[in-house]
């Protein structure tokens, strides 16, 4: 029986590890794109190293995570719950990674003025990220909190939502050319996509969370 | 010889751990919270620990009900019992190992002439109502701290799947306890006036023949769970109510309390001593225990609603079975060994 206690906090390590991931790289995330948008090229570039060796490392952590609960037969109950909270997870830190990657491979030509908005875009889906991060860590721990946690995702992705079509409308109303608007677009899109992947995963959280009750 | 007039009993045990062994680590196997192997190797030692050192309390009431001076008539008695439980199973008829023994008993004393203990049977009757209530009512005790335990403490998920499983083995052998000493007087009670064994001296210890015969029954149903129980196990658990591995739990705990309550003299004699009424010492339905159960949780959840089929199934047992068995136990009786 010792073998088990010693199994399962080594996955606990693992999760909480493959969580603290997703959550540095918000950050990082967020603080690329602002090195973008202040034209800090080579900061920018670090950090999207960061991000894509955070993204490899949660990757590896949830294909070991899942073997292990498989394997081990371990939570038969809310297994698949489990893995599809860290499966969609991995999907918001792939998002981030991918829009910093556009960003470099891109360049989007970004007026000055549209910086603030985009810094606020920024902000409210790394917002929605973090707390989506808080919730899962709580459905792991302290089921009573979660709630309040789904919560702060969707107020954050409802503040995702509004920056980006502040934005859009901007964009759209500026004397520059159509492809230039349709380009810029694109990247609030991107950003603003973030917190809909994680407002996606905590619906289901909410779920998962009813599920678990005794 | 003698293993042959027992072979009644030890069949009836056979039969008794291939099914009810289900009810204790059914969830837990099926879930694969806990493997066959070790839930059988666990269930087998407990079954022949309750039963060796507490199963002769029940067996007593059961010999009480009708005196079987013969091991012949013994083995008619448990045989009829036997065929019974097996036909009722085979037309997937509610059937219980306990209710069908006292059934045969009284079969035999009306073919015999002797009068049933009017009181006894009351008693035995009003436990086998009581058996699924007591069950229900444990499980509403147990269910809201067990709730609040889980979902207010802040155990890792994956601790909490360990704390379950070490439980689910701990309840598990308290059930299987329990069984034992309870369930055993379906499989030897009637063989306790004409038990057959001699006490047994090795050394410094002498192992009376009632204990033998305890043990050689406990290890009838030892085998039936090694041999048979896992293919029960694997298709028990959702046929009436869901169970998640800690609604499981308290469905155990609750069943295990039951059969102990029913079984132990030690708890009978606590109660006398404050000079509160006696708990009868009756073999009980395992299966009925686990349905009271259910039922209990199904109430405290407030999340399903009883169905009335499954209460009037449990009592349609109470009737049929002992009916059945009696009959079939003067029918031999008359026809085919004394006629």
């Amino acid at each position: 029986m010792p073998i088990i206690f010693k199994l399962s906090k080594n996955i606990e390590d693992q999760i909480d590890r493959f969580l603290t991931m997703v959550y540095d790289s918000g950050q990082i995330f967020q603080d690329a794109v602002s090195d973008y948008l202040r034209e800090r090229v080579s900061e920018f570039e670090k950090k999207i190293g960061i991000v894509t060796e955070y993204e490899k490392v949660a990757d590896r952590l949830r294909e070991q995570i899942e073997k292990q609960l498989y394997l081990k037969t371990l939570i038969p109950e809310n297994r698949g719950d489990v893995l599809a909270i860290l499966e969609n997870t991995d999907n918001v830190i792939d998002s981030m990674k991918s829009t910093l990657l556009y960003f470099s491979v891109e360049k989007p030509d970004i007026p000055d003025e549209f910086d603030p908005l985009f810094e606020k875009l920024t902000s409210a889906s790394v917002k929605s990220v973090e707390s989506l991060i808080k919730a899962i860590s709580c459905f792991f721990m302290d089921l009573q909190s979660v709630n309040d946690l789904i919560a702060q995702v969707s107020k954050f992705e409802e503040e995702a939502d509004q920056a980006a079509l502040m934005l859009k409308r901007k964009i759209f109303t500026k004397d520059i050319d159509l492809c230039r608007k349709i380009h810029l677009r694109y990247f609030a899109n991107s950003i603003e996509q973030i917190s809909d992947y994680a407002e996606t995963v905590s619906d289901s959280l909410a779920i998962y969370t009813i599920k678990r009750l005794v | 010889m003698v293993l042959i007039y027992l072979i009644g009993g030890l069949f009836l045990g056979w039969s008794l751990g291939a099914n009810d062994a289900a009810n204790i680590f059914g969830t837990a196997v099926g879930t694969k919270m806990i493997r066959f192997r070790k839930a059988a190797i666990i269930a087998s030692i407990f079954v022949v620990l309750g039963a060796v050192l507490e199963g002769s309390g029940a067996s007593q009431t059961i010999d009480s009900l009708g005196t079987v001076d013969d091991w012949s008539k013994a083995f008619v008695i448990s045989f009829s019992s036997a065929v019974t439980v097996t036909l009722m199973t085979k037309f997937s008829l509610p059937v219980s190992t306990s209710q069908a023994i006292i059934g045969a008993i009284i079969g035999w004393n009306i073919f015999a002439g002797q009068p049933t203990d009017m009181q006894l049977l009351s008693n035995i009757l009003m436990t086998w109502v009581l058996c699924p209530l007591l069950a229900a009512f444990f499980a509403l005790l147990i269910y809201f701290p067990v709730k609040k335990l889980v979902e207010n403490s802040e155990v890792h998920l994956l601790r909490l799947d360990a704390y379950t499983r070490l439980s689910l083995i701990i309840a598990g052998a308290l059930g299987a306890y329990s069984l034992g000493a309870n369930n055993i007087a379906n499989v030897v009670g009637v063989f306790f006036s004409s038990n057959p064994m001699q006490d047994l001296t090795v050394g410094p210890i002498t192992i009376s023949a009632t204990r033998q015969l305890l043990f050689l029954g406990s290890i009838a149903i030892s085998i039936g769970i090694i041999t048979y129980s896992n293919r029960v196990m694997r298709t028990i658990g959702n046929d009436l109510f869901h169970l998640s591995p800690i609604t499981a739990l308290i469905v155990v705990i609750s069943h295990s309390l039951v059969l102990y309550v029913f079984a132990s003299e030690g708890l009978r004699d606590l109660l006398l001593a404050v000079n509160l009424p006696a708990i009868p010492l009756v073999p009980v339905s395992s299966s009925q225990a686990i349905i009271g159960a259910i039922i209990g949780l199904a109430i405290a959840k407030r999340s399903a609603s009883i169905r009335l089929k499954v209460l009037v199934r449990i009592a349609s047992g109470w009737v049929t079975t002992p009916i059945a068995a009696g009959v079939i136990s003067w029918t031999i009786f008359t026809l085919v060994w004394f006629n």
